[in-house]
């Protein structure tokens, strides 16, 4: 277990650490921000004086390692549009985010997981198959044009719900949170939806297919031989043995959603993470860049890790030890 | 007893009634988000626009840009290089404290120190050789340079509270900190509004960055008292939900709807909307100074747009007024000059630069290219309103009269690194003349470039005319306005005859509101929440 943790520990810092490198030289490449971020009428002195400010001038490498040194201590430089520190800019935008994909997840996994234990179970029936065609429209339907059109129809049509951005928040430890307050509710439901919608589809169709795979072997023939009942089957043979890859799917969509769901923040103004990603990409606000990406590879090997330690809690058979990869 | 309690019962009803009639809140979807609450963290429009509500500087612009007294009451000049400035004297922050001119220099001073700016702030202040408080209400300016424009610049620098940090006595001593013994306010701490002191129609109640900013009105307001209690401003930068907002009401006005959606709006009872032209021209800047220029293939080789004749067929070429209509909805003039009518120095009528493909193939063939040439056209597609459409239309309309020509449309962060590198032949841009009226653009893209004199910064094709050169100098060192307004016009009519620069239309601004509002617009696109009126007050 504990050269298991260490070997791992070891292996993220190195895609760490080679991630920073590609992302830094990348932005580099794209091009300079001083003719972004300087006011249109500066002088070819006030260019020069602010490229030296920014450490510009230097060769890459000396901009890399002075980010290197920097990062180390935990410092992964100042935005140079927000003026803030990159780091704190971006934590302070995950909380929204957070909000918005575990809620959409848990909708995901609360109504997909039962419904696809349903068709699996009555594979074959009209019901099951009329599910997995619309569950295919589900995941089809580009997520920029859903969100409008719920904005059309929720917002503008209906009044129901607010068009865009979010609600009111109450601080818990200091960090706010929207959806304890009724406004901030309204506020989440349609992105939320709009989030939810594919990962339900995606949890009913792999729900689905395990559980119909499942029934046919043999331990669930002989179970009902002998006589246990249905639901006991159900929860205690069925779905112990198709967790594993829900769990997998469910650790891989936690990643992406809190890292780019990007086109349903614009969509909604969402002040989340992936509307400071597309708007500091555009500015080639570089430091904002390079600390998000590093931040993102760290929450996938962080949900990596717990996604192998769910494994060894659901099956017995696996030991840690043989999962290093 | 009981005739009391119903007097006074009545008073409150009369009372609560009227207070809820008055309290009257505003909430405005923005086109692009505001980074910062501090006045001198970015020049850019969202910040300037934001910062006006909080704060005042010594002169305001209009909507023509013109300057107008505002925390000064007037100026005049001693000589060219000398001002005096009388201060209003009635004038209180919103954290009480009395304004005087200790404040301005605090300013400048703080302009100098600002640490956390984005960009060097202080050109203005770098020209002041000393700034002298005469009396408390006097404010004595010596500049190093001439500055005729020393109004319009310093209505552009907001004004803080010397309050905003510890000092001793405020003086003009750059090299002693001016008097300042604490520390300089940072951009933090304005967003947490704890610097954000200032003496304009609203006070900073929150700023959630990304989320939304909620001002109040201010009571102890100089000024004449906008019609709002409260006025939030949400960030929406994408058009579709910015329109949805409006459509939903949850937004009472929005900014820069797409022109395509004003027929939704038209068509909508409880919508109106309203355009006013901006002083943002989008013109056609061409490789001169370079024989061989890498995106152009001739015939003889040479390069085509230093010969005027070729200049004046592109020009002819393109047909202004269908970019109008068609691709701009009607929402943009066609320019034949780079300043909007109207402006300070542009020529008063100009003379329209005609459209005739037939006449420009002529002048090409005269040129020596009877068959034109092969060109690649570089432009924006995400900076100007439908850049990448008019860029479309440009290359074709050059196509037809025989200039061959493939468009290269590509995201700002590039197309600026690029242009500024002089990788192009031929490149589309955009300009808004904040203030000086004609010389803005005219003295940071016609004039030669000059590193001493500061100007010619854009001219990144190298066209050098000395003549025309001679003429600007004179007039951004010219302090009397008639003068200096003449200048500008000769140097107008020159840049346009020469044509080192194509200019093709000005872009107009929209804003779309719910019925019941009035907006009449401003030339610098800024949307400014005490200028709009309802209709009831009107």
């Amino acid at each position: 277990m504990f050269t298991f943790v260490t070997q791992r520990l070891l292996q993220s810092t190195a895609v760490l650490f080679a991630v920073s490198v590609a992302v830094f030289l990348a932005v580099y490449a794209v091009g300079n921000p001083v003719d972004l971020l300087i006011s249109p009428e500066a002088t070819q002195a006030e260019r020069a004086e602010m490229i030296a400010r920014y450490g510009l001038d230097r060769p890459v490498w000396s901009q890399y390692l002075t980010f290197l040194g920097n990062a180390l201590q935990g410092d992964l430089g100042t935005s140079f549009v927000h003026g803030e520190p990159a780091l704190s800019l971006i934590l302070s935008r995950v909380p929204a985010t957070f909000e918005l994909v575990v809620s959409a997840l848990l909708i995901a996994s609360v109504i997909g997981i039962p419904v696809g234990l349903w068709v699996g179970l009555n594979d074959g029936s009209f019901g099951s198959r009329a599910v997995m065609t619309g569950s295919i429209m589900g995941y089809s339907i580009p997520s920029f044009w859903k969100g409008m059109v719920l904005i059309l129809v929720f917002a503008v049509w209906l009044n129901w719900l607010p068009a865009s951005g979010r609600g009111e928040t109450v601080e818990i430890f200091g960090v706010p949170f929207s959806f304890l307050t009724v406004d901030g509710l309204r506020h989440m439901a349609m992105p939320v939806i709009n989030l939810a919608i594919p990962n339900i589809a995606l949890m009913i169709r792999l729900t689905a297919a395990g559980a119909s795979e499942a029934a046919r072997q043999d331990y669930v023939k002989f179970a009902r031989a002998k006589g246990v009942s249905n639901t006991r089957i159900v929860r205690r043979h069925i779905l112990r043995n198709i967790l594993i890859p829900i769990v997998t799917v469910l650790g891989v969509e936690f990643g992406s959603l809190i890292a780019f769901s990007t086109i349903t923040e614009t969509v909604f103004a969402w002040p989340g993470m992936g509307k400071l990603l597309i708007t500091s990409i555009y500015q080639l606000d570089r430091p904002v860049v390079v600390a998000y990406v590093m931040l993102v590879t760290f929450i996938f090997v962080t949900v990596n890790l717990l996604v192998d330690f769910a494994y060894a809690a659901l099956d017995p058979r696996v030991k840690l030890s043989e999962r290093m990869s | 007893m009981k005739r009391t309690h119903l007097m006074a019962g009545t008073a409150l009803v009369a009372a609560l009634a009227a207070g809820a009639v008055a309290a009257e809140s505003l909430t405005i979807g923005l086109a692009s988000e505001p980074t910062a609450v501090d006045p001198h963290y970015h020049d850019v429009s969202p910040n300037n626009a934001l910062t006006l509500h909080i704060f005042s500087a010594l002169g305001k612009l209009d909507a023509d840009q013109n300057v107008h007294p505002a925390l000064a009451k007037s100026w005049s000049n001693e000589d060219d290089k000398t001002w005096v400035f009388n201060l209003r004297d009635d004038v209180t922050f919103s954290d009480g404290s009395k304004f005087d001119a200790d404040d301005v220099i605090f300013t400048f001073c703080r302009l100098m120190n600002n640490e956390t700016s984005v960009a060097p702030t202080g050109k203005e202040v770098a020209n002041m050789a000393s700034v002298e408080a005469v009396d408390p209400y006097t404010l004595k300016i010596v500049t190093n340079e001439v500055e005729p424009l020393l109004p319009e610049l310093l209505s552009q620098i907001m004004v803080l509270s010397e309050g905003v940090a510890e000092h001793g006595e405020i003086t003009f001593d750059l090299e002693n900190q001016c008097g300042v013994t604490g520390a300089w306010p940072s951009v933090e701490d304005f967003n947490s509004g704890k610097a954000a002191i200032g003496t304009g129609p609203f006070v900073l109640k929150e700023f959630t960055k990304g989320s939304k900013i909620t001002l109040e009105k201010n009571p102890a307001y100089w000024g004449d008292a906008a019609e709002w209690d409260a006025v939030t401003f949400v960030p929406v930068p994408a058009s579709g939900p910015r329109l949805a907002g409006l459509l939903s009401g949850d937004y009472d006005m929005i900014e820069n709807p797409a022109a395509r959606d004003i027929v939704q709006i038209e068509k909508n009872d409880g919508l109106e909307y309203s355009s006013a032209a901006s002083n943002r021209v989008i013109f056609l800047q061409m490789d001169i100074g370079r024989d061989d220029t890498p995106f152009v293939e001739t015939t003889d080789g040479k390069n085509p747009f230093q010969d005027i004749r070729v200049r004046k067929a592109i020009s002819m070429a393109i047909d202004r007024q269908a970019i109008v209509d068609r691709i701009m909805d009607g929402f943009a003039q066609p320019a034949y000059q780079f300043v909007p009518d109207g402006m300070f120095g542009g020529m008063e009528n100009p003379e329209a630069l005609e459209y005739n493909p037939e006449k420009a193939k002529e002048l090409l063939a005269e040129a020596g290219y009877p068959d034109g040439f092969k060109l690649t056209f570089h432009a924006t597609n995400d900076r100007y309103i439908n850049d990448s459409q008019v860029a479309q239309a440009v290359a074709q309309f050059l196509t037809r009269v025989g200039i061959q020509t493939d468009l290269d449309a590509m995201t700002r962060s590039i197309f600026f690194t690029r242009r500024s590198g002089r990788e192009f032949s031929f490149s589309m841009g955009g300009w808004g003349s904040s203030e000086g009226g004609a010389a803005s653009f005219l003295r940071q893209y016609v004039t030669t470039g000059n590193k001493d004199l500061g100007i010619g910064g854009s001219n990144y094709g190298d066209w050098s005319d000395p003549e025309f050169d001679a003429v600007v100098i004179e007039a951004i060192s010219t302090i009397d306005e008639a003068k200096r307004k003449e200048l500008l016009q000769q140097a107008s009519q020159m840049a346009v005859e020469k044509m080192g620069f194509i200019p093709l239309h000005f872009e107009s601004s929209i804003w779309a509101f719910r019925k019941g509002l009035d907006y009449p617009g401003r030339k610098d696109q800024y949307t400014l929440a005490y200028e709009i009126t309802s209709d009831a007050a009107n």
